[in-house]
């Protein structure tokens, strides 16, 4: 029986989410060739920033435009839905790249014969030796190399963009005509007596007005495609909407929008604009989506000029167009750490207002409807919940999530406005800040938050425990901080640990200063520049510090296996004696075969972490706090720090795969524990000892936490069991929690669905901070999926 | 009396009571119902349930045994899939169910039941989830086992400093206890969850190993004293799935005037039978099975009919 169900409110709707949902997704190289065109004919003769602005202009000036049957919200980043562009000026795919998107069981890619011979004679020979990707790698030192190779940690600029951002209220309330009146006084207003910079500020405020001319061809050429189109349809109504549509493009994006359909599709325009400049994996968001749009839709609905109905059918066009745009190719160590198509646009519904009040308005609850109906994994749907949102909002919510489909995730607004007063934001831009990517706090609109690369805590301690030495390779990668052996307490071991994690965190956080550098220098983005508070007043790009914050965000990976380790340590080596040192070594190179009392010790009868046992829990604490010590407030290369997030996206199953068996019983190449959940298996004691567990952890210090709890369907069935949930949440946001999501799934449906995956095409589990199509995910991630503890009592 | 021994402690526990609450289970019980699911928190004392499915026959319980209650025995016929294997064999008359063999055996196949708390250690594992009971109403519910067959200067001071501290106790009782016990922890209890297994006294005998009469007269008395009551009826086909059952239980009610605050229909479920063969004992709900959802839902509507409104089906 097929489990597929066509999902939208109305015929229309069905047909646009059809074809999204059903294309194959293909590489689109019309950007690629533009983008090198351009290059030819700008590159050494106008300054980098107005070189990239140009790239922008000549692409929106020339490409394929398409407006699909049935759409009211126009635009697509390439020729058709699922149209991937690719980004050779970031990463040049080889052929044997190409071939493997397209060969590749997961996140693949139809790469057709001609695509092939585009990129080997156009593509390749010209950007081979000056692509991103080439000019990091060039620069990196033995060491990071070796680190890099051996998993201790993840890049994520080495072939895409800094990324993911999101718009403030500013983008509904400005054309770009408007910015380039901004841009015309902050250029009038440069010093060229005092100020060094002044030219540097020219060329890149130039570059800003290309990009606001960039914007506005697009729009006014998709305008008079609708009006054509118009001109040639037969069929009144469509006629009718096509002009509409060109109507919008009259309007927006070169002026503010007017009414609720102009400001979603001005939103649409800069989306595509943001995400085709440069490829900032991938994510562009509408920030707080509900608040923004809510005095359109007070004002259309009052004239009489927009029904709910209507609203909720062009949030629904929004919804397809989201998930028209699969993420760009990736390849490599990012494609492990990343293995998805999801886009990571994310969407902050709920929360609170600028002026701190309840931020729920009828808006919010369209976009819930909206969710609820269109369950696609892109936009990534968030609520936030502040303890001032309505108990309604918040059930309505988890009724949506207990469907079981992994959205929305809930974010805490209070911990969110802490954790932005806490890294320096004002009261104000910490209330207009919210959560993007996957968990990450920013502050909407004024900041340049830029993820840097996962961190293998776990894998660390295994060097600790062999010298330094990598027991998958037998390299010597750490210093040489002693044998386990002798270490005759726990504090010498982990002191050990202490200066590992230091020395890798050197390499790693040189490497990124170094990537930073290369971006501010070569890939400026002037249009992202022109939607980030300060860079227009500062004359400065986004990628070089041009933002009001900059900040650079390391991610810790494996909280719940650490925790494990040191307490497996801990419990059965020093204070028990339960077995010694060599032994542990030993088991863990004989992936514990032979060792089945060992095994028994560590797995069944050691305090884990998230059964709100101190014992593992200070534990937990312990490594987190030295993480976050040792990384918050480095300065990084854009005037601003780094800091710490817990999120591991896909990471923990790549994190897992280059270690061999750890103390805690893991075996060999097993995922790492996801996020700050306990390790698969461990928490035994139910979802309140989870998430007091996970609570011990110090959110408002971090950027950002996650935290994935599965419950079979019982659990939350019935209008009890929808307040349990609600009581849940509140009390792990009473306690500072900084996200909770929840797949309401039962392990033989996922077993039904691995099995026979063609039967459950529609089945959407969370995954980590986003959710994906079961089928799409690789076999470990399926099984890895399907062994987190289930919550069912 | 000594220290009364816990078998579980579940938190996050949704269907006793209301809200979020932990449930303790005390292990002893004065009823040995024959469909009960869980066996071992019959009796009063310590026990050892053995996973024979999961055991290999290494021998590491046999040596950790202080008792030197466990000895390999060769299998007798030998099993065609473990030749020249010996299994453990328990002899409980000398097992004091201490637990020593549990972490020694390599493969998970021992899992001791019966622990002590002395009360400090237990508020304070109680008081863990404090937020959890603020924020959804919930608290702790005091279940077993028969919470009330125990030490009950234990089980007092516990109600006693729980509800001191602002947390709802609710107590699950089959109610066959002197009403002495049920009286002294009255000021402190939120909800009485209170069972009426069977109204016929000879059938409540057969199938619980004790007659009723106890059990009635405290149900009336705790309702004359005030006490909220939410009565739990565990229906099993082939045991009391009957309407004679029902209304006899109606009419009872209505007959003492009792009005409880909510009526709780449980529908059987056999999960517990494989823990009989870990306990050496046999199951007599084999043959037992639970009403369908039809059923049921006429069940319910029988109740409203005769003016009790607030029925709850499962949980």
């Amino acid at each position: 029986m097929a489990k597929t169900k066509e999902r939208g409110m109305n015929d229309r709707i069905r047909r646009l989410r059809k074809i999204s949902t059903e294309t194959q997704p293909h590489i689109y190289m019309e950007r690629a060739v533009l983008e090198t065109e351009a290059y030819q004919m700008y590159e050494g003769k106008v300054s980098v920033p107005e070189l990239r602005a140009l790239v922008l202009k000549h692409f929106f000036s020339h490409k394929k435009l398409y407006i699909g049957e049935d759409e009211l919200i126009v635009g697509e980043k390439g020729d058709y839905p699922q149209s991937a562009p690719t980004f050779p000026e970031l990463c040049c795919h080889t052929l044997d790249d190409m071939h493997n998107m397209n060969d590749r069981s997961v996140v693949n890619f139809t790469v057709t014969e001609d695509d092939l011979k585009i990129q080997e004679e156009q593509i390749i020979p010209y950007w081979e030796d000056r692509s991103m990707r080439r000019r990091i790698l060039d620069s990196m030192t033995p060491e990071w190399k070796e680190a890099y190779a051996a998993g201790i940690f993840t890049e994520f600029m080495e072939q895409r963009g800094p990324g993911h951002t999101v718009g403030s209220v500013k983008l509904y309330e400005k054309g770009y005509l408007d910015y380039q009146e901004d841009i015309r006084q902050a250029l009038a207003a440069l010093d060229f007596q005092h100020d060094p910079e002044a030219l540097n500020k020219r060329d890149q405020l130039n570059a800003m007005s290309i990009a606001c001319d960039a914007i506005m061809i697009l729009g006014k050429r998709y305008g008079e495609l609708a009006r054509q189109m118009a001109d040639s349809c037969a069929d009144e109504a469509r006629r009718k909407e096509l002009l509409q549509i060109a109507a919008n493009c009259d309007v927006v994006p070169a002026h503010r929008p007017e009414t609720f359909y102009q400001a979603i599709q001005a939103y649409w325009f800069t989306h595509l604009a943001v995400t085709t400049e440069l490829n900032p994996w991938d994510a562009y968001s509408p920030g707080h989506f509900d608040q923004h749009l809510g005095p359109f839709y007070e004002r259309d609905t009052e004239a009489g000029i927009l029904t709910r109905d209507q609203a909720l059918e062009l949030m629904e066009c929004l919804w397809v167009k989201f998930y028209n745009q699969p993420a760009p190719p990736k390849v490599g160590v990012t494609l492990k750490e990343s293995s998805t198509y999801t886009d990571f646009a994310n969407i902050n519904t709920g929360g609170i207002t600028p002026e701190g009040e309840d931020g729920v308005n009828e808006v919010s609850y369209i976009i819930l409807d909206c969710m609820d109906e269109m369950q696609l994994v892109q936009p990534n749907s968030n609520v936030q919940i502040s303890r001032k949102n309505p108990r309604r909002f918040l059930k309505r919510a988890c009724e949506i999530a207990r469907k079981g489909w992994g959205q929305p995730a809930f974010y805490n607004t209070e911990a969110i406005i802490q954790e932005l007063l806490n890294a320096g934001k004002t009261l104000e831009d910490a209330r207009k800040g919210g959560c993007s990517g996957c968990v990450e706090t920013g502050a909407f609109g004024n900041e340049a938050y830029i993820l840097q690369g996962y961190f293998n805590l776990p894998k660390v301690f295994e060097l600790t425990l062999f010298n330094g030495t990598d027991p998958m390779t037998g390299k010597q990668l750490g210093p040489r901080t002693g044998e386990a052996r002798d270490f005759e307490t726990f504090d010498q071991l982990w002191e050990a640990y202490t200066k590992q994690i230091d020395h890798f965190l050197d390499i790693k956080v040189r490497g990124s200063n170094v990537i930073e550098s290369l971006y501010a220098k070569y890939m400026p983005v002037p249009f992202l520049s022109i939607l980030t508070n300060d860079c227009i007043a500062k004359g400065q790009d986004y990628n070089a510090g041009g933002a009001r914050y900059n900040t650079s965000v390391i991610q810790g990976v494996g909280t719940g296996t650490i925790a494990d380790c040191l307490s497996a340590v801990k419990y059965n080596v020093y204070d028990h004696g339960n077995f010694t040192m060599e032994e542990l070594l030993a088991a863990m190179k004989d992936n514990f075969r032979g060792h089945d009392r060992l095994l028994n010790l560590v797995r069944d009868h050691t305090p884990k972490y998230g059964n709100d046992d101190d014992y593992a829990d200070d534990l937990m604490r312990r490594v987190f706090r030295y993480f976050l010590d040792n990384v918050s407030g480095r300065p990084n290369m854009r005037g601003g720090t780094y800091r710490v997030d817990m999120l591991p996206t896909t990471c923990h199953v790549y994190f897992g795969d280059v270690m061999i068996a750890s103390p805690n019983g893991r075996l060999a190449h097993k995922p790492v524990s996801e996020g700050i959940s306990p390790e698969k298996g461990a928490d035994r004691n139910g979802p309140t000892a989870v998430i007091k567990s996970c609570a011990k952890m110090d959110h408002l210090k971090t950027g950002g936490t996650l935290l994935n709890q599965k419950f079979t369907p019982e659990v939350v069935a019935g209008e009890e069991g929808l307040n349990h949930m609600a009581d849940l949440i509140r009390t792990y946001f009473d306690m500072d929690g900084h996200h909770i999501q929840f797949n309401v799934v039962g392990r033989e449906t996922l077993l039904a669905a691995q099995r026979n995956p063609e039967e459950y095409r529609d089945l959407i589990v969370r995954v980590a901070g986003y959710s994906d199509y079961f089928r799409n995910l690789d076999k470990p991630l399926q099984d890895e999926i399907i062994e987190r503890t289930e919550q069912g009592f | 009396m000594g220290m009364p021994l816990l078998f579980n402690i579940q938190k996050y526990s949704i269907h006793d009571g209301e809200g979020i609450r932990t449930t303790v289970f005390f292990k002893g019980c004065p009823l040995s119902c024959s469909w009960c699911h869980n066996p071992e928190s019959q009796r009063f004392q310590a026990e050892l349930l053995f996973h024979a499915d999961r055991c290999t026959g290494c021998g590491a319980c046999s040596q950790a045994c202080p008792q030197r209650a466990v000895s390999m025995e060769s299998l007798s016929p030998p099993a065609p899939a473990l030749p020249g294997k010996s299994l453990p064999r328990l002899d409980r008359s000398l097992c004091q169910g201490c637990g020593a063999c549990v972490p020694a055996c390599p493969y998970g196949a021992r899992e001791a039941a019966g622990k002590e708390y002395p009360l400090p250690e237990l508020i304070r594992l109680l008081e863990k989830d404090w937020m959890f009971y603020e924020r959804s109403g919930g608290g702790v519910t005091l279940s077993g086992g028969e919470p009330l067959a125990q030490d009950m200067d234990y089980i007092e001071e516990l109600a006693r400093r729980l509800h001191a501290s602002g947390y709802s106790v609710d107590i699950d009782t089959c109610g066959c206890v002197p009403y002495e016990h049920i009286r002294r922890v009255l000021p402190y209890v939120d909800t009485f969850l209170y069972d009426i297994k069977l109204i016929d006294p000879q059938a409540h005998l057969e199938h619980t190993g004790v007659d009723n009469r106890l059990i009635l007269e405290n149900l009336k008395a705790l309702s004359a004293d005030g006490g909220k009551i939410q009565i739990r009826l565990p229906l099993i086909d082939g045991v009391n799935a009957t309407e004679k059952h029902l209304t006899d239980i109606i009419s009872f009610l209505q007959d003492n005037a009792i009005n409880p605050y909510r009526i709780n229909l449980l529908k059987y479920h056999s999960t517990g039978s494989g823990k009989y063969a870990r306990l050496d004992r046999l199951y007599g709900g084999a043959s037992m099975g639970s009403p369908d959802a039809q059923w049921l839902h006429q069940a319910e509507q029988l109740f409203r009919q005769s003016g009790f409104q607030n029925i709850q089906t499962g949980g």
